[in-house]
């Protein structure tokens, strides 16, 4: 009974409006001090590759930004799941508040990888499993975007976009195990569950704090989103409504 | 730090201009997620404020109305 309870919460809105303040307030925090600490700590105190040089400190960045973009849709393919059988509203919010980061993410993960590549493989671009899966990852992301911007009717919109977000989660076991299935020129993960990192601790350690960080400012970063979504979908709501007249309290209840 | 000098810290041994704009890329787009949540709570702030001043125009001027 009390799990049943727990669940139907997520249906409202309103309740995860005001219980997810306090949560995203935590993660803003802490992404701000794990990116700071992560950022100067990759760039300027980890030691350098002994094979690749200083070319490597860009894993600090790519890394996490590529681990992110694949939650984030793992996230937004469970979201379309649970709003198809149990048709929540909350879903489609969560899905329309990690469309734009999730996107831009993935970008940032091929550009870095990049930028990345063309010091230590020689090309700005190799056409192997990692760097394609993620690509269609990115058009993934990309026609979710630009079907939400198309379609008028909100049901249909939400379905929709649950669905191919949905299927869509198939290539994220395809770019995991691309590194393992086909020769490729991408190095393995760095880390894994089952065995120690095979770089020092100096090196890992930042960027377990740069991971962690990422993390944080996703989660800070959708709930905020998703919180302003909620807001305007259900502006003519009573509860809404108090809060917008409610002249200059309103500003604290963001 | 790891480096010598700053100037080192540029360089990166020759890598600075990747490691820089690959750092530059993700910071700039963290960044811009962050404010446009900023800039849609603003707006929509200032658009509950010139709502509710307009309630507060309409409500005292109510005895007046033909």
């Amino acid at each position: 009974m009390r799990a049943k309870t727990w669940f139907h919460q997520w249906g409202s809105p309103r309740w995860f409006f005001e219980k997810a303040k306090p949560v995203s307030t935590v993660l803003g925090v802490l992404s701000l001090v794990f990116l700071s600490l992560g950022i100067i700590w990759g760039l300027a105190f980890a030691p350098e590759d002994y094979q690749q040089g200083n070319s490597f400190r860009i894993m600090y960045v790519h890394v996490p930004s590529a681990l992110l973009c694949q939650s984030l849709y793992l996230f937004m393919g469970i979201a379309g799941f649970i709003g198809l059988v149990w048709r929540m509203k909350l879903t489609d919010v969560a899905i329309s508040a990690a469309i734009p980061l999730g996107m831009m993410l993935t970008a940032v993960a091929l550009i870095t990888g990049s930028l990345w590549g063309r010091p230590t493989w020689g090309t700005w671009w190799e056409w192997d499993g990692r760097t394609v899966s993620t690509l269609v990852l990115f058009f993934l992301y990309f026609g979710i975007y630009a079907l939400r911007q198309a379609i008028k009717d909100s049901s249909t919109k939400a379905n929709a976009t649950a669905i191919i977000a949905m299927v869509g989660t198939l290539n994220i076991p395809i770019i995991k195990y691309s590194v393992d299935w086909w020769h490729t020129l991408h190095q393995p993960a760095t880390f894994t569950i089952t065995e120690k990192p095979a770089m020092p601790s100096e090196m890992w350690l930042p960027l377990l704090v740069m991971v962690i960080g990422f993390y944080c400012f996703a989660g800070h970063n959708v709930i905020s989103r998703m919180r302003i979504e909620i807001l305007r979908r259900e502006s003519r709501s009573a509860w809404v409504k108090s809060i917008a007249t409610s002249g200059e309290k309103a500003r604290y209840v963001f | 730090m790891y480096f010598e000098s700053f100037e080192a810290l540029l360089a990166m041994g020759g890598h600075g201009r990747y490691v820089w704009s690959a750092y530059g890329i993700a910071i700039a787009v963290l960044l811009w997620n962050q404010l446009v949540v900023m800039v849609s709570k603003k707006a929509l702030l200032d658009q509950w404020k010139i709502t509710s001043e307009r309630q507060q125009i309409i409500e005292e001027n109510k005895d007046q109305a033909p």
